[in-house]
């Protein structure tokens, strides 16, 4: 154990430079630091609060080694009995020891003190508990234990049904719990990057290290991911001896060559916490949590995506807890854990330190102990004699040695005074502040484990192992249940140089790096039978009599094990409990470890924040925006936007002194009616089809016919879903004879698109025909009103004849505009005006956009949004989104008429099905209310009159309702049940959710100008 | 996860979606077909609805609609989600007239 004499820090750690001298006294304020040793930085003391307690710890410590360090037992409350908790572990499983990290808009809940690291001004506090740690008022639930088992809210609170969600569910949430979060926007930013090469290691330890050497030096490029923020995993706490130097200079030899392979990058403070399909693997680099807050410009946290083709996971081994009455006290402490504190950051967990196991590498501890000048108490080992190895440490240091098992632990508040050894019949109390527990290790299979391999059961060193790994994937060291040293070198280069050759590298690996294979002998102990509360699992306060009661009332199963005791479903995700349970349940069942199995394991390996996985799609960054070629010039005139799929279009555009958006509305469509507006419809999907069959492929997939269209003319058309049921309409317009311009609705140009792609490159390849999209490449305005033509005389060439005659309905073609630009005219209307669209790209839009403005100002030209244009298509019966609702044929919107009989076209033969020609289906109709002043409200159902509302009565509901300015009241479309037949009759509206029921007429759906004469003048 | 496009190469999976089974073939039926209406019913109701509900390799189709917008055939595992080949489909790229369909 050569090597803790180090006072410099390795990794990333800064070095004091420029720093004033060390603060001495700072030092001596740390009762439980260690005088010399420890990776930590004496020269860089920092200052910290916990629960507004000031204190002082150095540079390289976490929060919790600072917490040992200043003798700091009780650090939380319990989840569920507000029990006393101290710090158990000194790693990412820790279950206990949970913190509130920060203040204001940046604090967090739920933060493991043993992997925050220390800065200077830490501010942390602990959390559930009221008003303080000490005294928590809450504490009264541990005496109600007894009620408060396994499956407890269930029986209990079930009686009255509706209590719970508003009574029972608060109030128990309020009682137990973690942390509370900010309740205020993150400050910070997060990011998101893909890294790629060929090997990834998971873990730095020796196996890590060794793997990435021998991918490295193959040539392999390699990721190197470690959770903590130094290099080293193990290494950093148990030293050793590696190729016959201390293992800490051999790491320092290795980090070093590392960095200078080209190929080679390694990542610190990073977690890889699953594995995907294919190879790839989420990790989350703490880039800035180890700092006050993140310097301008600099993210807090970054997710990675990390694509692969082998990697070699080194993630080692966790040690596990023995379920003994009070192991859940503040000061006992799992053993590895101690030797952590001890060696890595020369903090001595205890004045009077216990030590419990019943495996070799507990002694390690007792050594640890030892060495650094430290007293032990006892050793309590169950299995009756001292290991081959440390029999001279015993006999040495006149180690008092118990074979037996704590019984007990006592203590308060301020943790463990003394313990209860039972020895045979014979009991014996032992002082003692710390004692140090290890009931094996647990091999970390979790990434072995995501895509549903099942750890198998190895007898030798009473644990699970990894199953079959998923693709590529390559477990070594402890991971794999090779818990010795020598083993971690061997095993993890081994698996570097294999995953490297399978990638191609031609290198030399070189030889693996050996120590001293230590023996490693177990004999499994889960639990202590002994009076008492014994907890299996932390962070949920699940205790051993939970799991036996979970067993006696049928939950057997480890899946349902879990459910009922909510065993391994907190924050940790049961790291140092979930093994230990199901042994419990197996030995309750009277099976075996390995016939009980594991619950299946699922990523993430350790909590993400939602900020990391949101990264920087939040805000008004949360999805792309797509802005129309007018929207600086709507903008700019004050529209209001409306978010239509990624789109921002104007709805409306107030004038000075409009109030109310209906007021703007129906100025817009008055305008429209009585003179001329316009409108950006580019939104509208379009799709450029060409070549010699054209023709016959749009006859194919519209269910009327495009094929004897001519040229210069647009035609309406409808398509269908193979099943029978309207996909989407819009016009088509024949620019050549091979080449027609489809539109599409806004909401569908994607899908539609595809399905078009589908239909020419799958079903008739034969085709001559091409698909380009063409939806970003122009920009399109509608311009509608009786004023239409005398603006467009003013817009376009004066050799183009725009007059009836010229330019008749459903007309297209390519016009001179004014200035000598050339742009696609098309005389087609939603409005039921007098209406022409015209096109030209996109780039041009705006200008466009200011250039009609100028061509109408005689005529009063208005720019309106899409409620305008709703209202308008509403007023004239065309059916849109709302009945185009995926639920409907062409004949239900009344469009029935437009299939062809002489073709073939998708969608025919299922659309003749009997139910979709049912003549009591729900049809498209109008409804104007009985009461003029009634506001419509789109949803309300429509039911017989007289009848009572309800599933038997309903008929139908109102798909789209607009306030007619035309009319004057306020109009709809619906999906009305034999709807055509009952024109004119009243029937009930019921909205029952806003509370409304009155009366309306049935009606054509066409309130406008139902002859169509306004369009074609 | 990436899918080899062979148009593009390999390319991240979220630029693909998924339509299904790439095996029923879709019947086509002139209005003037001989067969019978339930015949003609039977056979599109078999195309539109019928899959297999594959635990193991299946041919299915992809489109690469963050790409080139070809529609592809790829041979992926159910199970473990892991591509055996990818083709383009017959009418992929460049129009070619007489190519026989999928």
């Amino acid at each position: 154990m050569s090597g803790y004499t180090e006072t410099q820090p390795l990794g990333r750690t800064a070095t004091a430079d420029g720093r004033a001298s060390p603060d001495r006294s700072s030092a001596a304020n740390q009762s439980h630091r260690l005088a010399n040793g420890g990776l930590i930085d004496r020269q860089a003391p920092l200052q910290f609060s916990f629960d507004g307690k000031s204190m002082s710890g150095f540079a390289g410590d976490t929060l919790a080694s600072a917490l040992v360090a200043n003798g700091v037992k009780l650090v939380a409350r319990s989840f569920k009995y507000h029990r006393p908790r101290g710090i158990m572990t000194a790693g990412s499983e820790e279950p206990s020891a949970l913190v509130e990290m920060r203040t204001g808009a940046r604090k967090e809940a739920n933060t493991r003190a043993t992997t925050q690291e220390l800065y200077d001004g830490l501010v942390a506090s602990s959390q559930n508990r009221w008003p303080s740690l000490r005294r928590d008022f809450m504490a009264v639930n541990s005496l109600l234990s007894p009620i408060f088992v396994a499956g407890f809210y269930y029986k209990t609170f079930m009686w009255p049904a509706k209590f719970w969600e508003k009574l029972y569910e608060p109030a128990i949430r309020r009682a137990a719990g973690l942390g509370e979060t900010a309740h205020l926007p993150d400050p910070d930013h997060y990011d998101k990057a893909w890294a790629h090469c060929d090997v990834l290691v998971v873990g730095s330890g020796a196996t890590g290290l060794s793997a990435a050497l021998a991918a490295g030096r193959a040539g392999a490029r390699v990721i190197l991911c470690e959770e903590d923020s130094h290099i080293g995993g193990r290494l950093l706490s148990d030293g050793g001896e590696i190729d016959g130097m201390p293992a800490l200079d051999w790491l320092r030899r290795v980090t070093d060559e590392l960095a200078s392979l080209p190929n080679v990058r390694i990542m610190a403070r990073t977690a890889v916490f699953g594995v995907y399909d294919g190879g790839d693997f989420g990790a989350l680099e703490r880039v800035n949590d180890h700092v006050p807050q993140p310097a301008e410009h600099q993210v807090r946290q970054r997710l990675w995506r990390i694509a692969t083709r082998r990697s070699v996971v080194g993630a080692g081994a966790i040690e596990r807890p023995i379920v003994f009455p009070g192991n859940d006290r503040p000061g006992v402490m799992m053993a590895a854990a101690v030797r952590t504190y001890i060696n890595r950051f020369a903090a001595m967990p205890g004045k009077r330190i216990a030590v419990f196991t019943n495996n070799d590498d507990g002694w390690r501890t007792v050594e640890a102990v030892v060495r650094a000048g430290g007293e032990i108490a006892a050793v309590i080992d169950p299995r009756g004699k001292v290991p081959a190895a440390y029999r001279a440490l015993a006999d040495r240091s006149g180690l008092r040695v118990l074979p037996g098992q704590v019984v007990d632990v006592k203590g308060g508040v301020d943790g463990v005074r003394s313990i209860t050894v039972a020895t045979g019949s014979s009991t014996q109390n032992i002082d003692t502040d710390c004692l140090a527990a290890s009931g094996g290790w647990n091999p970390n299979v979790a990434l072995s484990s995501f895509h549903r391999g099942r750890p198998t059961w190895r007898e030798d060193i009473a644990a699970f192992v990894p199953g079959v790994s998923p693709p590529g994937m390559i477990m070594a060291g402890a991971a794999n249940g090779d818990l010795s040293l020598d083993a971690c070198l061997r095993t993890g280069h081994a698996a570097g140089a294999m995953a490297a050759a399978e990638t191609g590298a031609k290198g030399k690996s070189g030889n693996a790096a050996k120590a001293a294979d230590e023996a490693f002998a177990i004999q499994p102990l889960w639990q202590v039978k002994a009076k008492g509360k014994a907890f299996v699992d932390f962070q949920h306060d699940v205790t051993a009599s939970d799991v036996t009661l979970a067993q006696r009332e049928g939950f057997e199963s480890v899946e349902h094990l879990k459910r009922y005791t909510t065993l391994g479903m907190a924050t940790d995700q049961g790291k140092n409990s979930n093994v230990t349970g199901l042994a419990i349940m197996a030995d309750a069942r009277g099976r075996s470890i390995a016939e009980t199995g594991t619950t299946i394991y699922r990523p993430p390996y350790a909590p993400v924040a939602i900020g990391a996985l949101a990264g920087h799609h939040r805000d008004q960054n949360f999805h792309a925006w797509r802005l129309t070629p007018s929207h600086h010039w709507a903008a700019e005139r004050g529209a209001v936007f409306v978010d239509t799929g990624l789109w921002k279009r104007a709805q409306w555009f107030p004038l000075a002194g409009e109030t109310d958006w209906l007021q703007s509305v129906k100025r817009e469509v008055l305008a429209v009616r009585n003179g001329v507006g316009f409108c950006d419809v580019s939104t509208l999907g379009k799709v450029d089809v060409r070549g010699a069959d054209a023709g016959t492929f749009l006859d194919r997939v519209y269910i009327n016919g495009f094929s004897k269209l001519a040229v210069g003319k647009a035609r309406y058309g409808l398509m269908l879903r193979e099943d029978g049921i309207v996909m989407d309409d819009g016009t088509t317009s024949r620019l050549a004879e091979d080449h027609y311009l489809t539109t599409t609705t806004t909401a569908k140009a994607g899908p539609v698109t595809q399905h078009l792609e589908f239909c020419r490159q799958v079903l008739w390849p034969e085709l001559d025909v091409q698909l380009s999209s063409a939806t970003d490449q122009w920009a399109q305005f509608s311009i509608a009103g009786p004023r239409t033509r005398d603006l467009l005389i003013n817009l376009v060439d004066p050799s183009e004849d725009v007059s009836n005659e010229g330019f008749p309905f459903m007309g297209v073609r390519e016009v001179m505009l004014r200035g000598g630009m050339k742009a696609r005219l098309f005389r087609i209307s939603f409005s039921g005006e007098m209406a022409f669209e015209i096109a030209v790209p996109a780039r041009y839009g705006e200008a466009m956009a200011r250039n009609i403005m100028k061509a109408g100002e005689p005529f009063g030209v208005v720019p309106y949004g899409t409620e305008a244009l709703g209202v308008m298509r509403i007023e004239k019966g065309h059916v849109a989104g709302p009945e185009l609702n995926g639920m409907t044929t062409a004949s239900d919107l009344g469009l029935g008429g437009m299939a062809s009989k002489k073709k073939d076209f998708i969608g025919r033969i299922m659309a003749g099905r009997e139910a979709l020609m049912a003549p009591d289906r729900q049809v498209v109709v109008g409804i104007k209310p009985v009461d003029k002043a009634r506001r419509l409200r789109s949803g309300a159902h429509v039911v017989p009159k007289g009848a009572i509302p309800g599933p038997e009565t309903d008929q139908g509901y109102l798909t789209s309702v607009c306030f007619s300015p035309v009319l004057d009241h306020w109009i709809a479309l619906a999906l009305v049940e034999r709807g055509r037949e009952r024109i004119g009759e009243i029937v009930r509206i019921c909205d029952p959710l806003r509370n409304e029921d009155y009366e309306a007429e049935i009606c054509s759906p066409v309130f406008y100008d139902p002859e169509g004469g306004r369009q074609r003048a | 996860m990436r899918i080899a496009c062979p148009f593009c190469g390999e390319r991240d999976s979220s630029e693909f979606s998924y339509l299904g089974d790439a095996s029923p073939k879709r019947p086509n039926f002139a209005v003037d077909s001989p067969n019978s209406p339930a015949e003609i019913e039977d056979a599109v109701f078999d195309y539109v609805y019928l899959r297999a509900n594959v635990a193991g390799d299946m041919r299915e189709y992809w489109y690469h609609g963050g790409g080139c917008r070809s529609w592809l055939i790829a041979e992926r595992n159910t199970v473990t989600h892991e591509f055996k080949s990818v083709t383009a489909a017959p009418g992929a790229g460049a129009a070619l007239a007489g190519q026989a369909g999928e």
